[in-house]
């Protein structure tokens, strides 16, 4: 097996990591680097400046913004959408009632109906649900609004994206409604290899639905939440909330930087204000925020594994 | 408080989509009450939930047929008649047909080259030990957790650099680049599984290592291969973030970006009907194909997630 391995090895190894290092690997290190000069991006000369940028973002008002938005896209909207998901989830597989002569537990009529359709938005691209929802939040004609109107609440017609209050819920409401569904799936998968004896035991023992999903469901399924729950939130910190923010909000980040988000402003400096040097110094900032994060999470997190 | 145990009786099941097909025997009229309040609270919000997530879907492709003064004027109605020409106008005029073509050729290129790229890489990582195989490997999978548009600043200037900014390879490189971390990751853990025992028997039969890995490892990581590449296929197609970074020529554009540069242009050209045709046409293919593979989606895009 020995006879030319290492050449095999470079020669498998090369392109990929050569493709991955200079477009990847080689990128993440300049703008580290960047963030100590003041490169504008649009001339290649640029000089060090020391943590002149570091000092300015720790000043900078919009970038305190983005970053309270960005934290509590991380921490709200993983909370949100995999609870949601637990609970369509466990409604699904376990919340059928018993029939004659079946198993103990069972999901509900329709089960993989609710399954297909729920995952629906997780095959569309997150631009295209965007743009939806834009048109959707329109206050005069667009359809939220016009159910209102619909069902007698004509008196009540919020702004939504308009309205400085409303603008970031409103955005988070899309991220939730698109991901919610690949939990539901990711959920109900993990739930399905969770033996039928756990729940006849726990059955008879006079378990209830609630004390089953805490005691039972939740234990067997926490190394799949937990997973689920870091990449939720790298989703909320990076291109998902990017999208969305970019796309649906007016400014983008608007109205008043009231939607404003880390991944946002670093394009907008870099690619709109010509400041590169300054938005690799936030770039870093979502970079420490993020793995900050993970490491929480998985921290956190920490149980002993159940084996079953 | 609530069991499984308990029945629930037939109203309760009225609000599910699927209709019945067996009838609940009878049971104790005591644990009805329970059974029935949990099974109709269950379904009902699982009913509600899938109106939420197919109203705003179908209000999109009511909205493609309907002419501009009724989308305005009353969005909930149904089109007077269908206006198909919103289809064409959308299809000749807004660029659809173009956005189209170069979103196929971008996620065809980038897809064939994450799968040959990503396998060769991972084959080597699973199956061969040699110093630095952990240090590359952690390397790749380092960059799924990496915030990507830290990277994009100044990987505008590298590839504006080589001369690849705004062309359709340049785009497949970068596409197939950022994939690789999460195809090394999956197919690193695929190659492990598969038994050693048919590879050594190959290479002592004196095929060489690239042959044995093209003719006897890859077709064995074919159900890997498929998984990967549906995740992939789909990750590409609705990729947002990269072109609008990397892709400023609009003849260059790929569908998600033609569409929100054509909902910007609406705000003084108008045709809004030809907008949502224009989205609809973008969402349907999609959709199409996922209710047709839907096994084989669901399972590539939760595999990573599950493992």
């Amino acid at each position: 097996m020995q006879h030319g391995k290492y050449r095999f090895i470079v020669g498998f190894l090369a392109l990929p990591l050569g493709l991955y290092a200079l477009f990847v690997i080689w990128p993440f290190i300049q703008s580290i680097y960047y963030s100590f000069t003041d490169w504008t991006g649009l001339s290649p000369e640029f000089k060090m400046v020391g943590f002149d940028n570091y000092n300015r973002m720790l000043d900078d008002e919009i970038f305190w913004k983005s970053l309270q938005h960005s934290l509590l896209f991380a921490l709200l909207l993983p909370v949100v959408t995999i609870g949601l998901a637990l609970f369509f989830a466990f409604m699904i597989n376990v919340g059928g009632r018993k029939r004659k002569n079946g198993p103990v537990v069972s999901g509900v009529r329709g089960s993989s109906f609710y399954k297909i359709v729920y995952f629906f938005p997780q095959v569309l691209s997150i631009a295209i649900v965007a743009l939806l929802f834009a048109f959707a939040y329109n206050p005069d004609s667009g359809a939220i609004n016009s159910v209102l109107r619909g069902i007698g609440l004509g008196d009540v017609q919020p702004l939504w994206l308009g309205d400085p209050d409303l603008a970031l819920w409103a955005v988070m409401a899309v991220l939730v409604w698109s991901t919610v569904g690949f939990f539901v799936v990711l959920f109900s998968a993990g739930m399905a290899s969770i033996p039928a004896e756990m729940y006849e035991a726990a059955l008879l023992d006079g378990a209830n639905r609630v004390t089953t999903f805490f005691r039972v469901t939740l234990p067997l399924l926490w190394d799949t939440v937990q997973s689920g729950w870091v990449y939720m939130g790298i989703l909320a910190l990076g291109a998902e909330s990017f999208a969305v923010v970019q796309i649906m909000t007016t400014g983008p980040g608007g109205p008043d930087y009231s939607t404003t988000v880390m991944v946002l402003y670093v394009y907008q400096k870099a690619f709109r204000d010509g400041q590169a040097a300054y938005a690799t110094t936030i770039g870093v900032a979502l970079l420490v925020v993020t793995l900050a994060f993970a490491a929480v999470v998985m921290r956190l997190g920490r149980r002993e594994r159940l084996e079953y | 408080m609530k069991t499984t145990e308990t029945p629930a009786p037939l109203p309760a099941e009225s609000g599910a989509p699927i209709t019945k097909t067996d009838t609940p025997p009878p049971r104790p009229p005591k644990e009805k009450k329970e059974g029935t309040v949990l099974n109709a609270f269950s379904h009902g919000i699982l009913v509600i939930w899938a109106f939420m997530v197919v109203m705003p879907l179908l209000w999109a492709v009511m909205t493609s047929f309907k002419d501009d003064r009724s989308i305005f004027s009353s969005p909930w109605s149904l089109p007077d008649t269908l206006h198909f020409d919103n289809w064409s106008r959308a299809w000749t005029e807004a660029n659809m047909s173009d956005y189209f073509l170069n979103t196929v050729l971008v996620v065809g290129g980038s897809l064939v080259g994450t799968l040959v790229l990503g396998s060769m890489a991972a084959y080597v990582l699973a199956r061969f030990d040699f110093p630095g195989n952990r240090f590359i490997y952690y390397l790749f999978i380092g960059g799924m957790s990496f915030p990507i548009m830290l990277a994009l600043v100044p990987l505008f200037y590298v590839v504006n650099n080589m001369g690849l900014l705004n062309t359709i390879h340049g785009l497949i490189l970068v596409y197939i680049a950022y994939s690789l971390p999460f195809t090394v990751f999956f197919l690193t853990a695929f190659f492990r599984t598969l038994p050693t025992s048919i590879a050594e028997a190959a290479f002592v039969d004196g095929a060489s290592h690239s042959r044995t890995f093209f003719q006897i490892m890859l077709p064995m990581a074919k159900p890997g291969l498929i998984s990967v590449g549906i995740f992939n296929f789909l990750g590409q197609w609705n990729q947002y973030m990269l072109p609008t970074v990397l892709n400023t020529d609009p003849d260059k554009r790929v569908l998600t970006q033609g569409l929100v540069q054509l909902a910007v242009s609406q705000g003084y050209k108008g045709d809004w009907s030809g907008l949502f045709a224009g989205l609809v046409m973008a969402m349907l293919p999609v959709l199409a194909a996922y209710i047709i593979f839907q096994r084989q989606v669901v399972q590539g895009l939760t595999a990573g997630a599950l493992k």
